[in-house]
């Protein structure tokens, strides 16, 4: 996965043996390489590097010369040198993904069994974690819904406490919506998708319960979309019935293991 | 304490920051002329665990212009690098003026805020 490679650090100095930019320039060259998407360390001085990393500056020894670069035709040459040191590339990605308050989590293993899509699991200490940030839905805070701790973040939201702000009595006190979510897309809707299958029996039988079924799902999803603001793409991309049972079974299970190995019950 | 090192996050892949304040808190920073770090979007970082992150939670006094205290903190805590709770101050430009982030980052001091537990806050009740 793209996460894995090291991303490039560039090291924009302007020590003693190198001509300083000014603010203007300044400005102009680091907005055009954040822009981006690198990181970017403004010197004076000899700099940390760890990871892949390269030196710009004007003269400087040892740098690669940005002397009469424009801000793009830096950025270009960022760009160059990621290639060479074959670093990460970036903007193909939103980082939007779950950030869990850990002050405020009981490890109660929710979120683990209600996300379809393995972004959560447990470290060697059984400890709830976010593991595969990369797999998370775009724009999609249901999880942070179901905790009912309010110990879920995504930073990028639009409010809070769900983008990190204040969690407040009032923020803990919706749990009912919370468990509804829960029920709707955890619990209930699984285990009347399974039984329905395992109902039926002809073939005649098997469409007609399936459509119910899906009947049923759609306006579960209309109402958890209503509740919870989950975008339509979401839902619209949600496995299907079968597959959603079998991902929701396999969650369960790894909450259940790990709700055992901390000596709670998944019950 | 050691004098403060400077962390500035572009948030470059949301527009949860107001493009004015992060625009006028870089200048300001450029302005000054002092050394700082600039990262496109500390998100990204921490989920790629970026090994920059331990160095800078570890060096004995840091500012973060970012957004709020506790997500930066979770953020730090998922990349395996922890903030120090007595040595870090989070400038919030999601809703601090970009004049107040600037002031604090260029200030010479430091202003410990990043949550030390479990914080709920009471809003009463409309009578
Ligand atoms: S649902 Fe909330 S409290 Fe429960 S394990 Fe997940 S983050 Fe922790
Ligand atoms: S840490 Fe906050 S300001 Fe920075 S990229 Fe993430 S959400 Fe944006």
């Amino acid at each position: 996965m793209a996460l894995a490679a090291t991303a490039l650090h560039i090291h924009l100095y302007e020590g003693p043996d190198a001509v300083p930019l000014s603010a203007d320039e300044r400005f102009a060259t680091l907005t055009a390489l954040l822009e981006r998407g690198y990181t970017v360390a403004r010197t004076s001085s000899t700099s940390p590097s760890e990871g892949r990393s390269v030196t710009f500056a004007r003269s400087g020894q040892g740098a690669r010369d940005i002397t009469g670069l424009t801000p793009t035709q830096v950025a270009d040459l960022a760009e160059t040198a990621r290639t060479e040191l074959d670093a990460a590339t970036h903007g193909g990605w939103k980082p939007w993904f779950p950030v869990i308050d850990y002050d405020r989590c009981t490890n109660c293993m929710q979120c683990l069994s209600f996300c379809l899509f393995g972004v959560y699991g447990v470290d060697g200490d059984s400890r709830i974690q976010v593991q595969n940030q990369d797999n998370c839905k775009t724009n999609c805070p249901a999880c942070s819904r179901v905790c009912p701790e309010a110990a879920i973040m995504f930073p990028k939201y639009k409010s809070g406490p769900i983008n990190g702000d204040l969690v407040s009595d009032a923020d803990l006190s919706r749990e009912k919506m919370k468990v509804d979510i829960s029920a709707l897309l955890g619990g209930d809707v699984y285990e009347m998708l399974r039984l329905r299958s395992q109902k039926a029996q002809s073939r005649f039988g098997k469409e007609r319960d399936s459509d119910k079924a899906l009947a049923e799902r759609q306006k579960c999803l209309v109402k958890l979309a209503q509740a919870g603001d989950i975008p339509v793409e979401v839902l619209m991309s949600l496995p299907s019935p079968d597959e959603i049972a079998r991902r929701a079974e396999e969650a369960k299970a790894k909450a259940a293991a790990a709700l055992a190995a901390n000596g709670k019950s998944s019950a | 304490m050691p004098e403060p090192k400077l962390l500035y996050c572009h948030c470059q892949y949301a527009q949860v920051v107001p493009r004015e304040t992060k625009e006028a808190v870089l200048r300001s920073l450029c302005e000054a002329g002092v050394d700082f770090e600039a990262v496109a979007d500390l998100c990204e970082m921490a989920a790629r665990k970026d090994p920059a992150l331990a160095r800078l939670s570890a060096c004995g006094a840091l500012k973060i212009a970012a957004c709020f205290p506790r997500a930066v903190k979770g953020l730090f805590h998922q990349a395996g690098s922890d903030l120090a709770i007595e040595s870090t101050e989070v400038l919030n430009m999601r809703t601090e003026s970009a004049e107040q982030v600037a002031e604090r980052a260029l200030a010479p001091d430091l202003q410990p805020n990043v949550p030390a537990g479990k914080e709920t806050i009471q809003i009463p009740t409309p009578a």
